[in-house]
């Protein structure tokens, strides 16, 4: 047990922590908002300098061989950034359905352009009617000859907009909500009927609603077993999850501080408001909510990689219950401290609080994975 | 970065587990499990066992018994006793008198208390809280005054946890009375059978006998019972309330009584259906759950982080530990008695030799409503919720 960095982690931090302080301070990042694609080209070439990019692939596929304690780190450092490029999209989801769904011919294509930043992906898995469940696909794929055809409709698929390919789940063959029967299928965005339309989220990201007519999919372009993927989706989800609760650090730890700086610096009735102890103590609460979301993200990242996967997604669950929670706390809190300047587009805070809010709603809200850990039975014999 | 053991440190937990699970006795450890009263004796036995195999004070220097454990140990240590049902070694001893004596004390008081405080052989109490000196401790205004070779002690102490079996009380004391409040305070031990010292009980609204109040009437001690130097006693509390805090977690407690949730969850059926299967109550215990894997977690990276300050510094982090610690006791102590429903409402006193009366309803149920009013006090003591709240606000966030 060792919560400390070692040296390679500690340097890895120390750039990405002072890459993200200045190329992402406030008032550059509406910069990057404005661009074309609602996000800056010429950062996400930094990063694959960086090796930011092929940072969590197996050296041998040409990565870098990080692991889920360097996707912490890095994460983490893009949830104080508010970061805008489609780092989750491609390198977290997509480069988690990568390395454990694709052959080793796949990511001998895959990795290495991931990595020098010319490939985008995205995850296309929900559907209109599926709300957070991945199993509950309608979208059809029917196998012709060497390929297979794919038909349907997938929805909130991030960075959708921009992905050169997109990873997306089909039935094959089951009822609508049954686990079996599911593929996933490398979808070339730019194919004869994929249809896609992008675009803004509440935070700040890009979306897109994506639809597939009569899409011809290569046999080779699977990923996982084709009928069989949803233990390969469960664990790309799982891992997802982890990175959102490293991110949701990130943003909630850079809340905390600009509130509590706010407290110190706006004067009312003669001394600064930080003075009054009812907003002291609930700067306070929202530390210790802090604090027990970092636990609780360090946690996921450490058993984000467990063999076991009800241990696992116990593990996971409980994780996004508590960043959940927390992040509501901390984010609400943030925008009450401020009074009127935490309501406005201009000031950062609230940005933060945006993003956490839409967190939340990723992979499974709190609500949602208490159930499931219940349904588990809990985390303690 | 790493958060899984080493075989070393399985195999510490394993024998931790061993040792508590078969050494202690049975008897006392279902005391503890049910939520009843313990008897003097039970306590001494308990820690005396542990004593006589070096892990009653594994906290302490070396040289009076420490075991110089990394973090991960001690937290085995006291994972597995609480998990075991396991009374703690009593906190008054070993946890804040024993290590005050210990870093401040001169040789002769250490030689003359360390080996019996851990061993259980003299018996201490706080006497720190007043009626007038509560949160504001340094307010208090029981005073010494210096007579040749010995204090005059006068005043009251009050809520002094099991004063009733005490041997020694160890006080703070007003020996300035000219000096701003936290600069006259001295700290003494006192021999409870002392003449001037009368104990009255306050029966707590759970029923039990556990506080009291201590009366000193002109009671003579001698100046060789000062711990440390005169006038300085603040800095003494200080640190000892910083050891407190950590302690006050107790992680394997709250662990501990879940698994006993579950388990009379089980045995309680709402209809045809056992309450452990009915979604809602699962949920209610699961987000308990989760705050309380997260304290775990927490704890560890306090303890780890402690390594790096100074000694004897306590983490202002702690206060997260007492902070949250205490509110997920409480939680359980909630859930317990949410658990075993309309037959918490019978009262049935239990007095030193046990219950004489049958009980009404589940012989579960007597205690779950006593401990959910007891444990009422956890957020109250060792330096309340509040104040806590007043120590993170003002020494991690600088407000
Ligand atoms: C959407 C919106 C519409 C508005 N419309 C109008 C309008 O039409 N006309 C108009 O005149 N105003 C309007 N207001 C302004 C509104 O009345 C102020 O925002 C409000 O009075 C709070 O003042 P403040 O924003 O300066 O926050 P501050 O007074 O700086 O307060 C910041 C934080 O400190 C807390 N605080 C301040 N003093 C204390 C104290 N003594 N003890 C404990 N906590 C304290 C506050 O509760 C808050 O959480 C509007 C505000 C908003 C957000
Ligand atoms: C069961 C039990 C056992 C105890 N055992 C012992 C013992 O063995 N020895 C011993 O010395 N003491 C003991 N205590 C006393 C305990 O330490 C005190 O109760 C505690 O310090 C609080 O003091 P008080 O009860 O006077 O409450 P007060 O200090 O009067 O506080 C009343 C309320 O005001 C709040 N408050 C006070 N000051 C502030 C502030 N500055 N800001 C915000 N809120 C504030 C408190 O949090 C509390 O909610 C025990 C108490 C209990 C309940």
């Amino acid at each position: 047990m060792d919560f400390d960095l070692n040296d390679e982690q500690r340097l890895l931090k120390d750039s990405v922590d002072k890459l993200i302080a200045t190329e992402y301070e406030f008032e550059r990042r509406k910069r990057y908002a404005a661009e074309p694609d609602g996000w800056s080209r010429a950062l996400w070439a930094k990063y694959a300098e960086l090796g930011l990019l092929g940072l969590p692939f197996a050296e041998a596929d040409g990565g870098f061989g990080g692991g889920p304690v360097e996707t912490m780190i890095v994460l983490e450092s893009f949830g104080r950034g508010l970061v805008l490029e489609p780092y989750f999209a491609t390198v977290v989801l997509g480069g988690a359905l990568v390395r454990h769904g694709a052959s080793a011919a796949q990511r001998a294509t895959l990795v290495p352009r991931i990595a020098d930043g010319s490939l985008l992906l995205a995850f296309a898995w929900m559907e209109r009617q599926s709300r957070y469940n991945p199993a509950d696909v309608k979208t059809t794929a029917r196998r012709d000859g060497g390929a297979w055809i794919l038909n349907g409709e997938k929805s909130l698929v991030l960075h959708g907009d921009v992905a050169d390919k997109i990873a997306v789940t089909a039935r094959l063959s089951g009822n609508q909500r049954d686990r079996a029967g599911i593929g996933v299928f490398l979808v070339d965005a730019s194919a004869p009927g994929v249809q896609r339309r992008g675009y803004p989220t509440q935070d700040g990201l890009r979306s897109a609603e994506i639809t597939l007519v009569d899409v011809r999919v290569d046999a080779a372009d699977t990923l996982g077993e084709p009928g069989d993927a949803m233990t390969l989706v469960d664990r790309v989800t799982d891992e997802a999850i982890a990175g959102l609760c490293a991110e949701s650090i990130g943003v909630m730890s850079a809340m905390h501080e600009i509130t509590v700086e706010y407290l110190k610096t706006r004067q009312q009735f003669g001394r600064p408001i930080g003075t009054f102890q009812a907003l002291q103590h609930r700067a306070v609460d929202m530390f210790v909510a802090l604090e027990q979301a970092r636990s609780m993200a360090i946690f996921a990242t450490m058993m984000a990689g467990e063999a076991d996967p009800t241990e696992r997604r116990r593990a996971i669950a409980a994780a996004k219950v508590q960043v959940g929670r927390s992040g509501r706390k901390v984010g609400e809190e943030a925008i009450q401290l401020h009074g009127g300047i935490g309501m406005t587009m201009e000031y950062k805070v609230g940005h933060y609080f945006k993003r956490m809010t839409m967190i939340d709603r990723r992979f499974g809200d709190a609500d949602l994975h208490l159930a499931t850990l219940a349904r588990l039975g809990g985390l303690f014999g | 970065m790493d958060l899984s053991f080493t075989p070393e440190e399985r195999a510490f937990r394993e024998e931790a587990r061993r040792f508590f699970r078969t050494e202690i006795p049975q008897a006392i450890r279902d005391k503890v499990a049910e939520g009843r009263h313990l008897s003097r004796e039970d306590i001494v036995t308990s820690q005396r066992i542990m004593n006589g195999r070096g892990w009653a004070v594994p906290h302490w220097p070396r040289e009076w018994g420490g075991q110089d454990w990394s973090p991960i140990q001690t937290y085995f240590y006291q994972d597995e006793m609480q998990l075991a049902s396991v009374p703690s070694p009593l906190p008054f001893n070993v946890s804040m008198v024993g290590p005050v004596i210990a870093t401040f004390g001169n040789e002769a008081q250490k030689r003359a208390f360390l080996p019996k405080i851990a061993n259980l052989d003299i018996w201490f109490c706080q006497g720190f809280s007043e009626p007038g000196s509560g949160s504001d401790l340094a307010s208090l205004r029981t005073t010494a005054k210096r007579d040749g070779d010995e204090y005059i002690v006068n005043g009251q102490k009050t809520w002094t946890t099991l004063a009733q079996y005490a041997d020694w009380i160890f006080c703070l004391v007003r020996t300035d009375m000219a000096a701003k409040k936290q600069e006259g305070i001295s700290f003494l031990l006192i021999d409870m059978k002392s003449p001037g010292i009368t104990v009255r009980p306050i029966q707590t609204i759970d029923g039990g006998r556990e506080v009291n109040e201590v009366f000193f009437d002109e009671v003579r001690v001698p100046v060789s019972n000062l711990v440390g130097q005169e006038n300085k006693g603040w800095d003494y509390a200080k640190f000892l309330l910083g050891n407190e805090r950590t302690g006050i977690a107790r992680v394997g407690t709250s662990k501990e009584r879940i698994r006993r949730i579950k388990q009379l969850a089980a045995l309680e059926f709402v209809g045809d259906m056992p309450l452990i299967e009915d979604a809602r109550f699962r949920e209610k215990l699961a987000a308990v759950e989760v705050e309380l894997k997260a304290l775990e977690l927490t704890q560890l990276r306090v303890v780890a982080n402690e390594r790096k300050l100074a000694k004897g510094k306590p983490d202002p982090a702690s206060s997260i530990l007492k902070i949250k610690g205490s509110e997920i006791q409480q939680a359980t102590t909630e859930l317990l008695m949410d658990v075993v429903g309309p037959y918490v409402t019978a009262y049935r006193e239990e007095r030193e030799e046990g219950w004489n009366e049958p009980p009404v309803g589940p012989d579960y149920a007597a205690t779950a409503a006593p401990t959910y009013f007891n444990w009422r006090k956890i957020s109250i003591y060792g330096g309340s919720n509040e104040i806590q709240r007043n120590i993170i606000a003002k020494a991690i966030l600088g407000l």
